[in-house]
């Protein structure tokens, strides 16, 4: 797991920040959307959510760079998935250990880290084309980058659909719950939301940099 | 095969084998030591949340012990032993005797299966306590059976006791509409929730009407631990 | 140089000219509409007065807001707008938050007509998908009925109708039940004159289903609605439930019952028949009238839910685009099973 090869080129801070903001997986990628969508009910589900692909997506990232050189390309996906979700089983087990509460609320979609695409999309795009210290700063911001995206849908979910935040009460008694927010179809309306917030800004900010260019896809 | 050059065109095997069975062999090994690492945390977490369910329906026991059904007829002490369903929970007070039996329940709800423990009590033959296991019903409205003070207090006492020739029930659990209750083995509905009160009261009367009775004629089954 | 005398006009097709623009059809509809609002005010007073004010204005709003935005010109004077904030908020029961019916409104015009690009382009019913929103949103609200012609109907509201935004509402005094919901929960069936007269609750507009009738009847007569999609969907509805009411009068509802209960006449006449969300070609409408017609009783009679006539008009609307494709006129030349030329 260690990465044993010496580093080609050092790892720069926009490996970590791109995930962050300009290519974020969910709000520019569009990427993940299963876990982003079902498990942002509340935000306690959408952080360990975030979380538990946080460390998936940074082990199987350094491991799999670590192995590049090893892996013949023909058996490169089945080794891919393999070490991914060897990773998604520990967090699985992990999990129930710390919590089998939280482990019942995130429920199949821990298992289903497994195909999230962003997670193979990572390995297949950055990690085995680039040295384990690059990977796993790509996976930090990556990573990071997911659970900021999937707590803000999280956290727009749980306050209009329960009137809380991690559980804690916000209003008073007499706050209507929207029900629909907590519903499945309460992660599409969240998710639009912040797609529309998301392209507008975009949009503005090169509209501003250079007035003629064309506004972004 | 190992080792055996393929033909120039075809790629080559070995590198193949390697990378996967090494992999698959450190992958295998790593979840076998995570799995062995974290087992008895999760056995400790799961008994304890059963234990706190079972001792939740049944307020006057403090410890309790599972039983599960042997041929059709006799109910046989698990200790620790794997069981599968059915289960039966027997819960002692301080004293070591048998307060009553905390059984699990399930059946359909508005939106998926609804599944439950509740508690029977032998002094008072009445459902004691429930408690919602697993539900999903709607937020904010189907989700009141877990919630509603008014319609839980229906569990405090729901008369489940037997006819006199221990087979049957002498008057089923049913549901009744809201404030319509007049009997002790009524269940009284939410309002607004009406198909999810009316799937617990289902649940309960169906369990209680196979269980039950069975549960009289073994009673001696589950003493052996006074 | 001198102007020719005009002997020869030319001009390219069309040469028959109706009359008929989008704002004249919509002004036809408000017209059709007016015996039926009229008859909510007169049965919930101030609350279905207020309701559908509120209704109308969050919709225009919405409407403002969104050509703003995307820089258009303003589409309010083509009516369209009104005409689903006011066929909206007769789908609304009275006395529900004044706050909640804004948000549908709002929600209902932004989502499902503006993003789609405007009047035209619209996939669903706006008006219907406002609803559905508040519907699953605030499920409790939206089932509580205040009872009709209440003796101070025009000089008090409900407090529940003037509740604070974001809080929930509190109702005094008795709230009633739809006829369907007394059928589905207690198997009390209404008297089927006082559900075409509209003596009983229920939302806002829905409840006299013989003034509907008169409006979509005018609709007709002016040719500005396509009489095939309620006509199919009263058919299936009739014809299906008197089937089931021959198998087992214990347990289905009449047809009689059926048709004039929960939001079916209203539903049928004004909502199925939205000209941008409906097929285009007659045979199209007929699928469409009776699919929408099947589900309504598939809802009401084996679903959870007292009504699905909301429901069932959405999933028209999702369909109707597969209708018109699988069903295309036959081009003029061309032979069928060949590609139109």
């Amino acid at each position: 797991m260690v990465d044993s090869f010496p580093h080609e080129e050092t790892p720069s801070t926009d490996e970590f920040i791109k995930g962050l903001w300009r290519e974020n997986p969910v709000f520019v990628q569009v990427l993940g959307m299963c876990p982003a969508l079902a498990v942002s009910n509340t935000a306690r589900n959408a952080l360990a959510m975030g979380l538990a692909t946080l460390f998936v997506l940074l082990m199987s990232n350094v491991v799999i760079s670590s192995l590049r050189r090893f892996v013949p390309k023909e058996v490169r996906i089945a080794t891919y998935i393999l070490v991914i979700a060897t990773f998604v089983t520990i967090v699985d087990y992990v999990l129930q250990a710390i919590s089998l509460d939280l482990h019942k609320a995130l429920g199949a979609f821990i298992s289903l880290i497994v195909v999230n695409c962003l997670i193979l999309g990572r390995a297949e795009a950055f990690a085995s084309k680039n040295t384990a210290g690059k990977s796993a700063m790509d996976a930090l911001g990556m990573g990071l980058g997911f659970t900021a995206a999937l707590l803000s849908l999280g956290a727009v979910r749980e306050i209009l659909g329960s009137g809380a935040l991690f559980g804690l009460p916000l209003f008073h008694d007499g706050f209507q719950p929207w029900v629909v927010m907590i519903l499945p179809s309460g992660g599409f309306f969240a998710l639009a939301g912040w797609l529309l917030l998301f392209n507008a800004l975009q949009e503005r900010r090169a509209r501003l940099a250079s007035p003629a260019a064309e506004p972004m896809r | 095969m190992n080792g055996i050059p393929a033909p120039a065109p075809a790629p080559r095997v070995w590198p193949m084998y390697r990378s996967l069975v090494g992999v698959g062999l450190l992958c295998g090994l790593l979840i076998v030591s995570v799995f062995e690492l974290t087992r008895p945390v999760i056995q400790r977490n799961q008994a304890e949340a059963l234990e706190r369910a079972i001792l939740q329906v049944l307020p006057e026991a403090v410890s309790s012990r599972t039983f599960r059904l042997v041929d059709q007829a006799r109910f046989e002490a698990l200790d620790g032993k794997p069981g599968g369903a059915p289960l039966a929970h027997a819960g002692y007070d301080a004293d070591r005797r048998l307060v009553g039996l905390a059984l699990e329940a399930q059946g359909m709800g508005y939106q998926d299966v609804i599944r439950l423990i509740y508690g029977y009590s032998f002094s008072e033959q009445a459902v004691i306590g429930i408690r919602v296991l697993e539900s999903r019903e709607t937020p904010g409205l189907g989700d009141r059976i877990e919630t509603d003070p008014g319609f839980l207090e229906n569990f405090e006492r729901l008369d489940v006791s037997l006819a006199d020739d221990l087979t049957r029930i002498l008057h089923p659990v049913e549901a009744v509409k809201h404030g319509a209750k007049e009997h002790p083995w009524q269940v009284d509905g939410i309002t607004g929730a009406t198909i999810s009160s009316v799937a617990i009261a289902d649940i309960l009367r169906r369990s209680t009407e196979e269980w039950i009775p069975r549960i009289h004629r073994s009673l001696d089954d589950f003493r052996v631990a006074e | 140089m001198t102007t020719p005398a005009r002997t020869l006009e030319i001009r390219t097709s069309p040469h028959i000219v109706s009359g008929y623009s989008v704002d004249t059809i919509m002004f036809n509809v408000v017209l059709a509409l007016l015996p039926t609002t009229a008859f909510a005010i007169y049965a919930f007073g101030l609350a279905a007065l207020l309701t559908l004010t509120v209704a109308v204005g969050s919709c225009v709003l919405a409407e403002q807001l969104a050509c703003r935005l995307s820089d258009r010109a303003s589409t309010l004077g083509d009516w369209s707008v009104a005409i689903t904030g006011l066929l909206y908020g007769l789908t609304l029961p009275p006395g529900l938050p004044l706050w909640m019916v804004a948000v549908g409104g709002f929600f209902g015009v932004a989502l499902a007509k503006s993003l789609f690009g405007g009047l035209g382009l619209n996939a669903f019913n706006p008006a219907l998908v406002g609803r559905a929103f508040v519907q699953a949103a605030f499920p409790v609200a939206m089932t509580s009925w205040m009872p009709g012609f209440t003796a101070d109907r025009f000089v008090s509201v409900p407090g529940s109708t003037l509740t604070l935004p974001l809080t929930k509402p509190v109702y005094d005094g008795v709230t009633s039940a739809t006829p369907l919901s007394l059928w589905k929960f207690d198997g009390q069936l209404s008297e089927v004159g006082d559900l075409a007269l509209g003596f009983v609750g229920g939302s806002t507009g829905e409840t006299c289903g013989l003034l509907i009738l008169l409006g979509g009847a005018y609709l007709v007569a002016r040719n500005m609605m396509n009489w095939r999609i309620p006509v199919a969907i009263f058919t299936v509805v009739a014809t299906a439930s008197a089937s089931l009411y021959a198998l087992d009068a214990e347990r289905y509802a009449p047809p009689l019952f059926m048709l004039f209960s929960g939001g079916l006449m209203l539903g049928a006449v004004f909502m199925a028949t939205d000209m941008v969300a409906s097929p285009m070609t007659s045979l199209g409408c007929l699928l469409y009238g009776a699919l929408i017609g099947g589900l309504v009783v598939v809802i009401r009679v084996w679903g959870g839910m007292p009504e699905g006539v909301m429901y069932a008009i959405l999933i028209g609307n999702a369909v109707s685009p597969h209708i018109d494709r699988w069903i295309q006129p036959r081009v003029y030349g061309s032979r069928v099973g060949e590609p139109a030329p």
